[in-house]
Formats: structure tokens, C-alpha cells, sequence
């Protein structure tokens, strides 16, 4: 019988650890605020900072009427079986709301932590009024003791005129844990949408293909992933943004890393009105044979666009390992320094303390390589 | 230091060495001369041990132990250095993240020597990431500088390199050889290959050999070998059957 997760002081060290792999600061210092789903329970929510609210999405539609104009809104809710089942169940997860001009300079946390062999669902909704910056980071984790489990999350994001969203996200699954998320972001005028994933854990299988939908002038997505896939994952990811307003730019870039798992890296960009940009940038390294098949595609609608993509897949060059072997590293230390290189993204406009979070989860995998 | 015997390459299939006897003593820094595509990189480049070289013949001694079938990198930790002609980019490894890397727990040292080489604004750029001639050689330089080898070989160094850069790549040549030392200090030693000779402005080198088509055909005083070069081509030299 599994003892209650009611906090996160309830977990057990290993789990804790997972955690905090997964970017969770188990003290709420340094973090403006915390929300922390255990399976399908909600235990704990709490914001300190002024201008920023956080609630279970529950509670959210509850107190706020015009939210419902907002749920399902953005994804749609019999877009798949997952969708459905989502929609099925009473709304878990949070809502968040950044109120006019409001900015958080250390990030909200979300964590959702799967103790037991169900199916997790939530549903999120973030909103970000004209001129708020919001910082998120969401550690989706399952126990170490999880064998069979599925998450599957819906995310809609609302960036007002002037805002900006970053969002991100780290991945510590287990090996046969399914995890099916299915997110879209709306952008406002002159709004900026930043969106990061991590996962570098086993997992059974994730499919996802956010969509950021640029519908206000000048606003700008960047979607960025790194991926390492052990023998065992299938990761189905994609990254998608339509650029529907004058002015709008999106840049999709992905870093994956094959260990024998498969991994299908889509992007899709769509410039469809003047003067829009947008750029692919994938590339993918086999460690051991597995499969990375990139999937770039760019869809230009009209003359006054600049779409481009590059893509690269194979093993690391030979030429590059002796370089730093000739420098004194042995063939080991050489191949770990190119490919922590190779994971090394960095990300424009995002709080250093959030970059550090990324390159710390990205560490810890290193020993992995 | 360096006592190369009969040494015969192999690349891509083709023998490019055939057959090179060369001897640096400890405190000694040489140049190698010689004619495009006579071989001069794929001599220092085996000699350093990369995978595409294959010895067929002969022996590489350094520092009294045969390291002809010694990896790469143990050559370089017994002391060997090499700067590349053309660098790979690594993208994504920042350079102060390799020389962090190579100076394990001391980086502090790495750092004064990027201000030294004016480095300091490339530690957080892509290796050789859209580097400039000069600016690939500074950063070469810089890596052999936080490497301290005992033996460094010097490829084209002050090619494509402007004026200014040609003094502070020279003097802190000198400084890796030892050469800013008293005779009976030295004891670091050196091969430059250089096409010009204007590296020797900043050390002397005190001796030249002449590759040609992957044989050593003249050894002597590197300015004269130089000064017959420059009077009378290549073909002298070719033409000349005094080794
Ligand atoms: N990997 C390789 N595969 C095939 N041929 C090679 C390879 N590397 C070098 N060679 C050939 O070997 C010969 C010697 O080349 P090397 O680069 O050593 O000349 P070099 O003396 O350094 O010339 P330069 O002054 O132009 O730098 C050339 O003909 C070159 O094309
Ligand atoms: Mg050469």
C-alpha cells in the first residue's frame, strides 16, 4: 500500500533526487511560486508574487467565468483518443495567470509526479496579460518505483499583446511510462513565446507536437529541444509554428542524441504573411545504432517570406574526436566534451537562473554518454 | 627530444613519406620547409599519431621510448603538441569550456593566457566557429599555451596572420619553445613549418630541413636554405643530391 504523496517532503530520497534532475527546487526559495500534482491529486499550490495567480485549473473555472472561453480552446478536444479522455475526466492541473505588466523574476515550478501505475491527466492553462513576462519551469517526473504509467497533458498558453511566456519543461520518466502531451500557444502583438524541453531519462514513449499560432504582428517563437533517447524510447516530437500576422519570426531547434532509442524530430513551419521568418535547425548524432529520422519541412504561402532549414544526422566526426585528443583528452573525455558541446543550446531571452537549470539537467546526464 | 628513423606514410592509400631521417635534439627548435603537397603536414600529423597515417616503415623515438604505435592522446599527455593549418569547428564546445577541460583544476592560468593572445572575448564562442585566419592561430597557440608541451610542432604559423598578430604569435612562440630563455635553460624543443621564414624573426631556429615529394633533401642553416628558395626556386633543391 502506497503511503499518500501530500508534499514534496512525503517522497522518498531517490525521488526527491528525480526531482530535482527534473529542475524542482524542493524549497520554495528562488521560485515565485509552486504547484505539485501527485497522480491525479492536487496537494499543493502556493504564489507569493504580487500580480501573478496560481490555481488548479479546477478551482480556475470555477472563480473565473470567461476562463471557459479559454479551455479547449486552443487544442482541440476531439483531436484524439487522448484529447477525449482528457476531457472525460474533472480538470486537474493549473491555471496561471500573469495580470497586466506583472513579471516574475524567478520562475513558477510545476511539478507533475506520478507515484503509482495510472493514467495522469492534466489540464493547464497560462495566461500572460498585455506586457507580463512569466517564467515557467514544469519537472514532469514519475517515482523511480513507477512501472507502467501514462501522462498525458493538455497545455494552452495565451500571450497577450506586449507579453512573454517561457516555458521549461524536463522529462524524468520511467522506462515504461507513456507520456502524451498535447500543447498549443497563442500570441498577441509583439509577444514573444519561448518554449524548452528536456529529456535526457529513459522513457517508454512520448508523442507531442506543440503549435505556437503567431496571430499578433512581430511576435516571436522559439521552440528549443534536447533529447537523448536510450535503447528502449520512442520519442514521436515535433515543433510547429504558423506565422499568420505580419512581422512574426519562429526558430525551431533541436538537438537529439540517439543511445539505441527512436527518435522522429518534426518541425513545421508555415509563413503565411509578409515580411515572416522562420528557421530549422535539427541535428541529430547516433551513439549506437538507433534511428533519428528529421523531419523539417518549411511551407511558404507567399513571396514576402525567408523560410530555411538545416539538418544534420550521423555519428560525431573522427577528425573532431583527435583534435581534442591531441590536446591530452583520451577518446572518452574527447567524445563527452564534443557532446556535452553538442547539447549545449543556448537560449535567447531566458533568465540565467532557467539556462542554469537546463545545462544542470543536461549534466547529470552526462555520466549517461 | 625527437628521433624520427626512415619513416615512410601511408595516406588515403598512397605513400606520401618515403623514407625521413630527422633528429631534433632537446632545447632545439627546427623548421621544415619545402614545396606545397610535399608532404610536411602528413609528416608532423604522424608524427603526432592521427588514425589516417599509416607508418609502413620506421620509427618514431620521442624522448628515448618508441612511440610509433602510441595513441594519440598518450603522446600528447607524454608531452607532444601539435597546432593544426585547418582546425575542425566543434559546434556548440566553447572554446573556455575545452580549455577548462585541458587545465583541469587550474583554469585561472588558461584564462591569463587568453588575455595574453586576446582571446578573452572567444572563450564563450564555438571552436574555430567562424574564426578568422589570425584568429584560428591565436586560438591554437592559446590551447599549446595551457597544454605546455615538451615537443610542439607548428603548422604554418604565421600564415594568413597580419602584422600585429605576426608579433604576439611570434613572441609567445618563442616563450613555447623556450626560446625567451638562456641557452643552457631550454629544454622545450620545436618543429615550425613556414613558407616564409617569418617566424624566425621572433626565434631562431637552429636548424632547417627541405621536404621534398616526401623526402628531406637539404639540412643546414635555415636562413641559407631559405635565401637558395628564394633565389632559385624550388628546383635547386630538387635538383641537389647532396643528402
Ligand atoms: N587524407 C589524404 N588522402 C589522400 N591524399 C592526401 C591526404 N592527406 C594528404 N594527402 C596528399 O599528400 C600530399 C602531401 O600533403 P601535405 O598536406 O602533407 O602537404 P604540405 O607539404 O603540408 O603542403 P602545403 O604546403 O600545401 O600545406 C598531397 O599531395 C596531398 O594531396
Ligand atoms: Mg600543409
Amino acid at each position: 500500500m502506497h503511503k499518500a504523496v501530500e508534499g514534496f517532503e512525503d517522497l522518498s530520497p531517490e525521488d526527491k533526487e528525480r526531482l530535482e534532475q527534473s529542475g524542482m527546487m524542493l524549497s520554495s526559495e528562488n521560485r515565485c511560486g509552486s504547484f505539485f500534482q501527485a497522480d491525479q491529486d492536487v496537494r499543493h499550490t502556493s504564489c507569493t508574487y504580487e500580480g501573478i495567480e496560481m490555481l488548479p485549473t479546477a478551482e480556475a473555472l470555477k472563480k473565473y467565468d470567461w476562463l471557459k472561453d479559454y479551455y479547449w480552446n486552443l487544442v482541440d478536444k476531439d483531436k484524439d483518443e487522448y484529447t477525449r479522455y482528457v476531457a472525460d475526466q474533472e480538470p486537474r492541473g493549473y491555471t496561471i495567470i500573469a495580470k497586466k505588466g506583472s513579471k516574475n523574476i524567478f520562475p513558477l515550478q510545476t511539478c507533475l509526479f506520478m507515484a503509482t501505475d495510472d493514467i495522469q491527466t492534466v489540464h493547464n492553462i497560462i495566461i500572460a496579460e498585455e506586457g507580463a513576462e512569466l517564467h515557467l519551469i514544469t519537472g514532469c517526473v514519475s517515482s523511480h518505483s513507477v512501472g507502467h504509467g501514462s501522462h498525458y497533458g493538455i497545455t494552452e498558453f495565451y500571450v497577450g499583446k506586449d507579453a512573454l511566456i517561457s516555458t521549461t519543461m524536463i522529462h524524468t520518466w520511467g522506462e515504461d511510462v507513456t507520456v502524451v502531451p498535447r500543447s498549443a500557444a497563442k500570441l498577441e502583438q509583439n509577444s514573444t513565446f519561448l518554449s524548452n524541453y528536456i529529456s535526457m531519462k529513459p522513457v517508454k514513449r512520448v508523442q507531442m507536437y506543440p503549435e505556437a499560432w503567431l496571430t499578433g504582428e512581430n511576435s516571436v517563437a522559439r521552440f528549443s529541444s534536447v533529447v537523448l533517447a536510450p535503447e528502449g524510447s520512442e520519442l514521436d516530437l515535433g515543433q510547429r509554428a504558423i506565422l499568420e500576422a505580419k512581422g512574426t519570426s519562429a526558430e525551431l531547434i533541436s538537438r537529439v542524441i540517439t543511445r539505441g532509442g527512436t527518435v522522429v524530430s518534426r518541425s513545421h513551419i508555415v509563413g503565411g504573411a509578409e515580411e515572416t521568418r522562420g528557421h530549422i535547425e535539427c541535428k541529430g548524432l547516433i551513439l549506437e545504432d538507433g534511428i533519428i529520422h528529421a523531419i523539417p519541412e518549411i511551407e511558404g504561402r507567399l513571396t514576402n517570406t525567408s523560410l530555411s532549414h538545416e539538418a544534420a544526422v550521423g555519428k560525431i566526426a573522427r577528425d573532431e574526436i583527435e583534435y581534442l585528443m591531441a590536446r591530452g583528452l583520451d577518446e572518452e573525455e574527447a567524445t563527452a566534451t564534443i557532446i556535452r558541446g553538442f547539447l549545449d543550446v543556448k537560449i535567447q531571452g531566458l533568465p540565467d537562473s532557467l539556462q542554469r537549470q537546463i545545462d544542470a539537467a543536461i549534466d547529470a546526464a552526462e555520466d549517461g554518454f | 627530444m625527437l628521433n624520427v628513423e626512415n619513416l615512410h606514410v601511408e595516406v588515403g592509400g598512397k605513400e606520401v613519406i618515403h623514407g625521413v631521417d630527422l633528429q631534433i635534439p632537446e632545447g632545439e627548435t627546427h623548421v621544415l620547409m619545402g614545396p606545397n603537397g610535399s608532404g610536411k603536414t602528413t609528416l608532423l600529423r604522424s608524427i603526432m599519431g592521427f588514425s589516417n597515417y599509416t607508418v609502413t616503415e620506421g620509427r618514431i623515438i620521442f624522448r628515448g621510448h618508441d612511440v610509433t604505435e602510441l595513441p594519440l592522446y598518450e603522446r600528447a599527455r607524454y608531452g607532444m603538441g601539435l597546432m593544426f593549418q585547418r582546425p575542425p569547428t566543434i559546434s556548440g564546445l566553447k572554446l573556455g569550456k575545452l580549455l577548462d577541460v585541458m587545465a583541469g583544476g587550474s583554469p585561472a592560468k588558461a584564462y591569463e593566457y587568453a588575455e595574453m593572445m586576446n582571446m578573452s572575448s572567444f572563450l564563450d564562442r564555438d571552436l574555430n566557429a567562424n574564426f578568422s585566419g589570425g584568429e584560428i592561430k591565436r586560438s591554437e597557440v592559446l590551447q599549446l599555451m595551457v597544454q605546455q608541451p615538451d615537443f610542439v610542432m607548428l603548422d604554418e604559423p604565421e600564415s594568413g596572420v597580419d602584422l600585429e598578430n605576426i608579433a604576439l604569435i611570434g613572441k609567445a612562440i618563442a616563450r613555447l619553445v623556450d626560446k625567451d630563455r638562456h641557452i643552457i635553460n631550454r629544454h622545450k624543443s620545436g618543429l615550425i613549418i613556414t613558407h616564409t621564414g617569418f617566424i624566425m624573426d621572433y626565434l631562431e631556429a637552429d636548424a632547417g630541413h627541405m621536404l621534398c615529394n616526401g623526402e628531406i633533401r637539404c639540412r643546414g642553416n635555415p636562413r641559407e636554405i631559405l635565401k637558395v628558395i628564394q633565389e632559385h626556386g624550388y628546383q635547386e633543391c630538387i635538383e641537389c643530391t647532396k643528402l
